[in-house]
C-alpha cells in the first residue's frame, strides 16, 4: 500500500517537473535570435553529472532558477577560453541587474592538468560567481559527447595542447536549452540575444 | 696516406671552425633587422603550468622567427590557433614566415607563443625577457631579447570590442 503510494507520488511528481519544464515557460516557440543560433530543437546536457571545485556533484538541476552559460575549455588555453571568460564578464555587466541571474559554468576539457584549486583560481579571476566543473577522463569525455563538443588532444612536442569546440551554451531559468553564442560574438550582441531568453523565461 | 687523409679531416675541421666563427661574427654583427613591439605575456594562476606570450614582429627582411626562449618556462612553443565552424584548433608551428617590413602579430587568435612548465605564478605586471631567434633568407640568425609584461587574465580581448 505504501508502495503503491510511493510511486503515485513519484509519476504526480515527474508529471509536475514536466508540466513546469514545459508550461513554465514561453518554449513552444522558437525564439528569433539576432546573432546566436536557436538551439531550443536540441536537448544537450540534461544528464552530465560532474563535480565543481569542492567536490559537490553538479548536474543541469543545480542551476535551476538561473541561466546557466555553459562554456568547454582548459586553463593552458591562450587565447580562446580567457576571451571567453572575459566576454561572460562583460556580458554580465552589459545585462545590468539581470546579469544575476547568468551563472557562468567553465567545464574543463583536460581534467589531468586542471586540477579542482587551479580550475577555482582561474575562473574566480573572472568573476567570483563563476563555477568550474571537471570530471574523471570517462565523464569528460562522456559530457562533451552529450553537448556535442568536439575535443582532440595535440601532441607537441613533450607535452600536449587541446582543440576544441568554443560555443557557449546558453539555458533559460527553467533548464531548457536555448542558445549557442559563437566565440566570434562581441559581448554587446551576446547580450542583446540573452535579453530575448530572458524576455521568455 | 694515411696521413694525408688526417691533415684532409684537421683541413675540414679548422675550416668548418673559421666559417662558425665567421657566420657567429655576421650574427652579432647583423643588429636591429628584426623589431619586436607590444610584447605582453598572460598572467596565471597559481599552480597554472602554461600561458601565452604575444608580440608583433617586423623583420627589415625576409625573415622566420624559429624559436623563443624565456627563463620562466623549461618548454617554449610556438603554436597557431585558428577557428572554424567555432572549433578552435591548435598545432604546433616550426616558424613564423617574417616578410619584409610586413608586422606580423602574434596574437590570441592567430600565431603565438607557449610558455609551458612555467618556473612559477606569473602575476600581472611582471617583467618576463623573451629571446626570440629570428633568421633571415641567407641563413644569418639574430637573437632579440625583449621585455614582455605580464597583463591581466582576465584582461578583455580588445579586438571583440564593439
Amino acid at each position: 500500500m505504501s508502495v503503491s503510494l510511493t510511486r503515485r507520488q513519484v509519476v504526480t511528481g515527474i508529471g509536475l517537473f514536466s508540466l513546469g519544464l514545459l508550461a513554465g515557460c514561453d518554449n513552444s516557440v522558437s525564439l528569433s535570435y539576432k546573432y546566436g543560433k536557436d538551439l531550443s530543437d536540441k536537448i544537450l546536457g540534461r544528464t552530465f553529472k560532474l563535480k565543481d571545485s569542492e567536490g559537490n556533484l553538479t548536474t543541469l538541476s543545480s542551476f535551476r532558477g538561473l541561466m546557466p552559460m555553459i562554456f568547454f575549455g582548459f586553463t593552458q588555453c591562450p587565447a580562446v577560453c580567457p576571451t571567453a571568460l572575459a566576454r561572460a564578464v562583460q556580458i554580465k555587466k552589459l545585462m545590468g541587474k539581470d546579469g544575476d541571474t547568468l551563472q557562468v559554468v567553465f567545464i574543463t576539457l583536460d581534467p589531468e592538468r586542471d586540477t579542482p584549486a587551479v580550475l577555482d583560481a582561474y575562473v574566480k579571476t573572472f568573476d567570483p560567481s563563476f563555477v568550474a566543473l571537471h570530471g574523471t577522463l570517462e565523464e569528460t569525455a562522456e559530457t562533451a559527447k552529450e553537448f556535442g563538443v568536439f575535443y582532440e588532444k595535440i601532441p607537441s612536442g613533450s607535452t600536449y595542447t587541446l582543440s576544441h569546440t568554443a560555443t557557449s551554451f546558453v539555458y533559460d531559468t527553467r533548464g531548457r536549452l536555448r542558445v549557442g553564442l559563437s566565440p566570434s560574438l562581441s559581448a554587446q550582441e551576446c547580450t542583446e540575444d540573452l535579453k530575448t531568453v530572458m524576455e521568455v523565461c | 696516406m694515411n696521413s694525408n687523409a688526417i691533415k684532409t679531416a684537421i683541413n675540414v675541421r679548422v675550416q668548418t671552425a673559421v666559417l662558425g666563427l665567421f657566420l657567429l661574427g655576421t650574427a652579432l654583427q647583423v643588429s636591429a633587422q628584426t623589431q619586436v613591439d607590444d610584447a605582453w605575456v598572460r598572467a596565471t594562476v597559481a599552480g597554472q603550468q602554461a600561458t601565452g606570450a604575444f608580440m608583433t614582429v617586423t623583420a627589415s627582411s625576409d625573415s622566420k622567427l624559429l624559436s623563443v626562449q624565456t627563463p620562466i618556462a623549461k618548454i617554449v612553443q610556438i603554436h597557431e590557433s585558428t577557428m572554424k565552424n567555432d572549433v578552435m584548433s591548435m598545432h604546433p608551428v616550426e616558424f613564423v614566415a617574417l616578410p619584409a617590413g610586413t608586422a606580423v602579430t602574434l596574437d590570441p587568435h592567430s600565431y603565438h607563443v607557449m610558455l609551458i612548465d612555467l618556473a612559477g605564478q606569473v602575476k600581472e605586471g611582471d617583467k618576463v625577457p623573451l629571446t626570440l631567434t629570428v633568421e633571415n633568407a641567407s641563413g644569418e640568425k639574430e637573437s632579440i631579447t625583449v621585455e614582455a609584461q605580464a597583463r591581466a587574465l582576465n584582461m578583455p580581448d580588445h579586438s571583440k570590442m564593439h
